[in-house]
């Protein structure tokens, strides 16, 4: 489904190489996980799919379903499937978390060139959802993220997830600044939407979430290469010895 | 002392092209204001309190063509429930306004108070005006004081159950109008005074108005789109002891308009909030002026003015607080914020506060900005293309300024003009 060939990437405002030949493919219905350093180019990758400004591609591909991802405009990746939970949501204030959930969902629609849900489908769909990740009503009413706690933050990224329904998930260090219970209440979220037609790509630095998202393929990311993949087995060496002795293999 | 001799020319060319209307009641006032503008003369681009707004335009002998906007946009607040006053062209059009009776006030023409002896607006008539203009001069609003051709007075006295409209229609690509209006808002009354329309190719309003003790007045005016109007408005506001006086004004396009807001709490807990929102595009020139007095024990202010700019369009704030000695306890708020949508516009802010006593706890801001990028990015990444993005977030920025209009179906019919805005010029 996604398909990175050779990718390399730089920064926009200077001349700094932060990718160098990412090759990844990720199946539907598959969890991939990728763990690494700091700095190794994990984050940059998701803004980069995801469409962020600031970053040249000079080299290699991005393809979902065959559909070149680079040419697009955030949006209309978006509309393709691509769903980016980010690491630190942004705090909108004065739009209301339920205008931007209907204004998204309706956006999205719109480019597929399916019908806008009505404002009560929308309702009842929202609250159930909302209700699965403990998000009451008055989070859903507030400004997007305004006074929203870490986990507030996050699980309100992963009901943003199960709304839009996306094709391609990618995670961007979801698990950062989440106490346990919020972990757990996020995975739960994150599994309740795997199926034989979703992928997912989950970036993350700690074997725990793993223990809860369960992932099928396991990727170790440095200086801006996948230098190892192997099965969830992977994750555990690294939060049993770390990366030196991975790095130490590779170079 | 002798005023320099281009304002004297330029004040005797203005006065030249007016004429005192029989007055009546109001006669002793308008000669009064006349002194006053003879005194000070008519502001030039010289004078500080006009350093960033050219005022040549407003005080020039004739009022320039300004074209009527012909469009099908149905006028603001239509679906609403009020009393509607209407002038064409500055002048009062019973035929097209309601009828004025109405349980909790008393409305009456300006020229009908003015061929009366005795009135109570007469106790009111010219008087904040003269009051506001120390320690500032506002020469124009003298000007309106002495020779205003039409306005009413508006007597709450009790609880009205609707607003009041006072709506301007612009007709005349020639029209030069100035109006004053006197509000009287008696102890516990309640009333909410609308104002809309672009009103004339040049407009001087003035508006007076005295809250007594406990008594609640909301203001909501949003000024029309007509694009080559020019307007000078002035609003004097006196409140006594726990009153409240809730002001918000619109301005969507205007090739000059120049609002000024005095207010001066002179009563113990009373609260003043004065709110702006407008959004301009091109040759466009908005000024918010406002001057808030503590004079009184335990008061609350609040400032909050939003400008949303692009294509060269100019936004000035100049707000003052002034909290004398004694104003304890005073909480004194004031923001100032522009949005900047692209790189010729530019947002020129002079927030002040002077302060002299030693218990209050008083705020201020200014921004100028463009959209935020990082928010606009994360709208897109859901889906939200583009242009709906930077619409919203927009919106998102006004909205503070909106927040302060209490009754929702008032703060409905603002969004849904600035919707209508948005969605025109983007």
């Amino acid at each position: 489904m996604l398909e990175i060939k050779n990718l390399h990437v730089q920064l926009e405002e200077e001349d700094k190489q932060i990718l160098k030949g990412v090759n990844l493919t990720v199946d539907a219905g598959k969890v991939h996980a990728i763990m690494g350093p700091n700095g190794s180019g994990k984050s940059t990758l998701s803004y980069v799919l995801s469409g962020r400004d600031g970053y040249d591609v000079t080299e290699g591909s991005a393809t979902l379903n065959g559909e070149d991802l680079l040419e697009m405009e955030p949006e209309e990746r978006a509309a393709a499937g691509v769903f980016l939970a980010f690491q630190y949501p942004v705090e909108i204030p004065g739009v209301g978390n339920m205008t931007f959930l209907r204004t998204a969902v309706n956006a999205q629609r719109k480019a597929r060139g399916q019908e806008e849900l009505s404002a009560t489908d929308f309702l009842k769909e929202v609250r159930a959802k909302a209700k699965s990740l403990k998000i009451d009503a008055d989070m859903l009413k507030r400004p997007v993220n305004v006074g929203f706690s870490g986990g507030e933050k996050k699980r309100n990224e992963i009901l943003q997830m199960a709304m839009l329904e996306p094709k391609m998930c990618i995670l961007d260090e979801t698990d950062s600044g989440l106490d346990v219970d919020a972990m757990k209440l996020v995975a739960e979220g994150v599994n309740a939407l795997r199926d034989e037609g979703r992928g997912f790509l989950v970036i993350t630095h700690y074997q725990r979430l793993l223990d809860h998202i369960k992932p099928d393929v396991v990727h170790i990311m440095a200086n801006g290469r996948i230098v190892k993949t192997g099965g969830p087995e992977l994750a555990l060496e690294v939060e049993n010895n770390g990366y030196a002795d991975i790095l130490a293999e590779v170079n | 002392m002798a005023l320099p001799e281009v304002k004297q020319t330029a004040t005797e060319a203005r006065l030249a092209t007016l004429t005192m209307p029989d007055a009546g009641c109001t006669r002793a006032a308008r000669e009064d204001a006349l002194a006053r503008v003879l005194e000070s003369g008519l502001p030039n681009r010289r004078d500080e309190y006009w350093k960033y707004t050219q005022p040549d335009t407003l005080v020039a002998p004739h009022a320039a063509p300004a074209a009527v906007l012909q469009d099908d946009e149905s006028l603001i607040f239509d679906e609403l429930d009020r009393l509607k006053i209407v002038f064409v062209d500055g002048v009062f059009t019973p035929e097209e306004s309601d009828d004025l009776s109405l349980e909790g006030v008393v409305i009456d023409r300006l020229e009908d108070i003015c061929c009366k002896d005795i009135h109570w607006a007469k106790e009111l008539y010219g008087v904040l005006e003269a009051r506001g203009q120390d320690p500032v001069q506002r020469p124009l609003a003298a000007l309106n004081t002495a020779f205003a051709t039409d306005g009413v007075a508006i007597h709450v006295t009790g609880k009205p159950s609707k607003p009041i409209n006072l709506i301007y229609r612009h007709e005349s690509p020639e029209s030069d109008v100035v109006l004053h209006h006197v509000i009287r808002v008696e102890g516990g009354a309640e009333a909410t005074i609308l104002e809309t329309g672009p009103a004339a190719s040049r407009f001087n309003k003035c508006m007076e108005i005295d809250v007594a003790d406990n008594g609640t007045l909301h203001h909501v005016r949003a000024q029309g789109r007509d694009h080559e109007r020019r307007a000078a408005t002035h609003m004097f506001t006196r409140l006594g002891q726990e009153s409240v006086y809730k002001s918000f004004t619109l301005t969507v396009n205007g090739v000059l308009t120049r609002n000024e807001q005095i207010v001066e709490l002179t009563g113990d807990d009373a609260v003043a909030h004065v709110a702006g929102a407008c959004v301009g595009d091109g040759d466009f020139h908005h000024d918010d002026t406002v001057f808030v007095t503590h004079d009184a024990v335990n008061c609350e202010s609040r400032q909050v003015f939003k400008k949303v700019l692009r294509n060269g369009a100019t936004g000035v704030f100049q707000g003052k607080i002034l909290v004398k000695a004694g104003a304890q306890k005073t909480d004194g708020y004031q923001i100032s914020q522009s949005l900047l949508l692209d790189d010729d516009s530019q947002f020129l802010a002079k927030p002040e506060l002077e302060i002299y006593a030693d218990d209050v706890a008083c705020s201020h801001g200014s921004t100028s900005g463009a959209i935020d990028e990082t928010a606009l990015f994360y709208l897109r990444s859901r889906g939200v293309p583009t242009k709906d993005a930077t619409n919203m977030l927009t919106l998102a920025f006004l909205a503070e300024a909106v927040d302060e209009i209490e009754d929702s179906s008032l703060a409905e019919a603002i969004v849904s003009r600035l919707e209508g805005w948005l969605a025109r010029r983007s």
